[in-house]
């Protein structure tokens, strides 16, 4: 089949011959990084005589950065710092996944690390009870690049039947998200839901509700998991933001956000409020709502195919052509949490959800 | 190549992450008719524990401008849940859920037809009336064209293929067998299947079912269908009459019974039936395809075992007819009768409906009577 990777034909019963052998004592432990361009993934394993029980019992780790796009070859060892773990639904218990942050060889953060900045954040406003919902939306590409199961040398029939469909007609690739699905919940990301999209071979899955820190650590391993789902399976999935030109939807990360003032009785107010303050905002998030300061968004918000356009704030209620949209639920309830609909699907999660923080929770004083 | 590409995606991989253990979670499906009163649509979330039955199941909403349904700048729709199943694509505990579509204002969607079913049903509780549907469509392949059939042309006549067996008069057999078992594991009531007179043409029945189980039983039944082709890389097709010329359409066959038509001599409750049947023949043939009629225009042409749309009419073992009433039922004076009309395509909910309405209600003309709530 032209569209599968060579990888994904080898023989799996041979594989899981080897896979099944009893390995003692031994666990092996996985680290999972940002790489350079602050969407690309890497990953090494190591083995530890043990199972770690918590993340602290992970050593800290080192990797060549110059092979990353991270660091000049004559300088170029990066640490690895364990920060958050999982089981892993590859190799199974006990073998974990660890992901981590990257610090440079002096140990300060890394150029695309901005998990470091999230989380001093996120311990200033603790009180707030700030949680996350995010809804990764992704495309799947044969190893052509042109989208799974859309005919070789055209395109399929126009969006309408594709969102949340059924049948061989109107969901392409539903085996990769069930397997994410199911890894996911092995692993111990808290995934809440998924659905097909409005483009054919697009896909949606949905993470949180997530606490502070743990939003950015859930969805990064979230995502992890898919490509590697995806290479199992010999085919890709992309997280840009706008991968067909034309009359065919992006491809976003709508952000759902809530405090605990929020949550609670007459917690509309401190919705309206929270939108005021991101109102003012509006190119300052944009700056971070994808990994290259706005750019790749231009080509997704254009206020066609329910976006927003990238120039102007704008907020309703139900209404997806709006920058955040405030649930009708919500509205009728006058308490809950609202949706920030810009982020693209290539964001970092880490500085989505600082800058929401930051905006909402911090006195003009606090904000740097 | 008549298979989606997606079917050909590898197996043993999907097997070794679907056998993955999952803790206390439970992903619960949510299935929705969407705007074209025909498509199923449907998306998962993932529970904190187990659903015991339909009402530990939350309220959910979703985007209607996507479905045909709604208007990008009011988009949000609500889905109530109405029926709880098991997965037999996921498997324990995990639930397929039929819901109900609720507009912004939470009013019923214009399709969504349970809503007024449910009340006439709740309406003739006494009167016990029992459903048995039976469901036909055709297997097509990605190309749109009936799946088996040569690719440029027709097979043989149509003769030797209805319950047929062989690679010459059978094709397809294996989404039977496997939408057959899902259900089953499902918890939906599928009494039979057989081939059809077309090839690649099949029917599955379900029932018999009370009031608006017919309908929850039948969607859900349908749902299954398409995700178990999907999964084989063909489509369901449940179009009235996919192939034009000499070649069956697909129909919805409706088997009807009352408590007093079980009864002995409840032939004369049946016949009295048919007599408010053959005066409301326009109010049924609106209700009995989701084009008001016009899909059914393809196919009730008075050939191939139908009646002809245009006029009503009835009798014992007569294939031809609007009603038949089958031999069996003649001979013991009581049974039920089957209404031949609905089209393959068409909402379980309303073709029910109707029959209550004026069966049991015994309401007259052509619009339906409003009822106070």
């Amino acid at each position: 089949m032209a569209s599968v990777s060579m990888s994904s034909r080898l023989s799996k019963a041979i594989r899981q011959q080897y896979m099944n052998l009893p390995q003692g004592g031994k666990c092996q432990v996985t680290y999972i990084w940002i790489d350079g361009t602050g969407e690309g993934l890497r990953n090494k394993t190591r083995t530890l005589e043990q199972e770690p029980t918590s993340v602290e019992d992970i050593p800290e780790w080192n990797f060549d950065g110059s092979s990353t796009y991270q660091a000049e070859g004559s300088n170029s060892d990066m640490y690895l710092i364990p920060v958050c773990m999982f089981r892993d639904p590859f190799t199974l218990d006990p073998n974990k996944l660890v992901l981590c942050e990257v610090l440079k060889y002096n140990r300060l953060p890394a150029e695309t690390n901005h998990r470091a900045s999230c989380v001093k954040l996120m311990e200033q406003v603790k009180e707030h009870g700030i949680w996350f919902g995010m809804e990764q939306e992704y495309t799947l590409l044969g190893i052509d690049g042109h989208p799974f199961s859309w005919p070789q040398n055209g395109y399929p029939g126009p969006q309408g039947p594709y969102y949340c469909g059924v049948g061989a007609d109107n969901a392409y690739g539903r085996d990769i998200v069930e397997c994410h699905y199911k890894a996911c919940l092995y692993a111990g990301v808290k995934i809440c839901g998924t659905n097909a999209e409005v483009m054919p071979s697009q896909w949606e899955f949905q993470v949180g509700p997530c606490e502070g820190i743990n939003m950015g650590d859930h969805l990064w391993v979230a995502r992890f998991l898919l490509h590697r789902v995806c290479e199992d399976f010999g085919i890709v999935a992309t997280l840009d933001p706008k991968p067909m030109k034309g009359n065919w939807n992006g491809a976003g990360c709508h952000t759902n956000v809530s405090t605990k003032q929020m949550r609670d009785e007459g917690g509309l107010l401190y919705i309206e409020k929270a939108i005021e303050k991101l109102s003012k905002k509006h190119p300052e998030h944009i700056r971070v709502y994808d990994p290259r300061g706005g750019q790749d968004n231009m080509r997704r918000l254009t206020g066609l195919h329910e976006t927003s356009s990238i120039e102007d704030f704008s907020a309703g209620v139900a209404n997806r052509g709006a920058s955040i949209r405030i649930p009708r639920q919500v509205g009728q309830d006058k308490k809950g949490y609202f949706e920030d609909r810009r982020p693209a699907a290539n964001c970092d999660p880490y500085s989505v959800t600082r800058a929401i923080a930051s905006t909402c929770l911090l006195d003009k004083e606090e904000e740097e | 190549m008549a298979t989606s590409t997606s079917s050909k995606l590898n197996k043993a991989v999907k097997q070794q992450y679907m056998g993955l253990p999952q803790g206390d979670k439970v992903q619960a499906m949510y299935i929705w008719i969407d705007g074209s009163g025909e498509g199923l649509r449907c998306k998962t979330r993932t529970l904190d524990c187990e659903p015991k039955t339909v009402e530990d199941l939350p309220e959910w909403n979703f985007d209607g401008s996507s479905t045909y349904q709604s208007e990008g700048s009011n988009s949000d729709m609500y889905l109530i849940p109405a029926a709880m199943f098991r997965d037999p694509f996921r498997e324990d505990p995990n639930k397929l859920v039929l819901c109900e579509v609720l507009k912004y204002n939470r009013k019923p969607d214009d399709n969504n037809l349970r809503h007024t079913c449910k009340q006439i049903m709740s309406m003739v509780e006494n009167s016990h009336p029992w459903f048995g549907m039976e469901q036909e469509y055709t297997l097509l392949g990605t190309d749109g064209h009936p799946f088996g059939w040569p690719s440029n042309g027709f097979p043989g006549p149509q003769g030797p293929y209805y319950c047929g067996v062989g690679a010459d008069k059978a094709y397809g057999r294996d989404i039977v067998e496997a939408h057959y078992r899902a259900c089953l594991y499902a918890g939906v009531q599928i009494c039979g299947t057989n081939a059809e007179v077309m090839p690649a043409q099949w029917e599955f029945q379900v029932g018999p079912c009370e009031g608006i189980n017919m309908g929850d039983h039948l969607w859900i039944a349908r749902f299954i269908l398409h995700r178990v082709c999907e999964d084989f890389g063909v489509i369901a097709s449940f179009d009235p009459k996919p192939i034009p010329g000499n070649w069956n359409g697909a129909g919805c066959h409706t088997n009807f019974s009352t408590k007093e038509m079980r009864e002995d001599n409840g032939l004369k409750v049946i016949e009295e039936a048919i007599e408010r049947l053959a005066k409301r023949h326009r109010y049924h043939i609106q209700a009995y395809d989701p084009r008001g009629g016009l899909d059914n225009a393809r196919r009730l042409t008075g050939h191939h075992e139908t009646s002809n749309i245009d006029e009503f009419s009835a009798g014992v073992a007569n294939r031809g007819a609007s009603i038949r009433i089958p031999r069996a039922v003649g001979q013991d004076k009581k049974g039920y009768f089957e209404d031949r009309r609905p089209s393959a395509n068409c909402n379980p909910y309303i073709v029910t409906e109707s029959l209550v309405r004026t069966c049991i209600l015994k309401e007259e003309g052509d619009e339906p009577t409003e009822y106070n709530k």
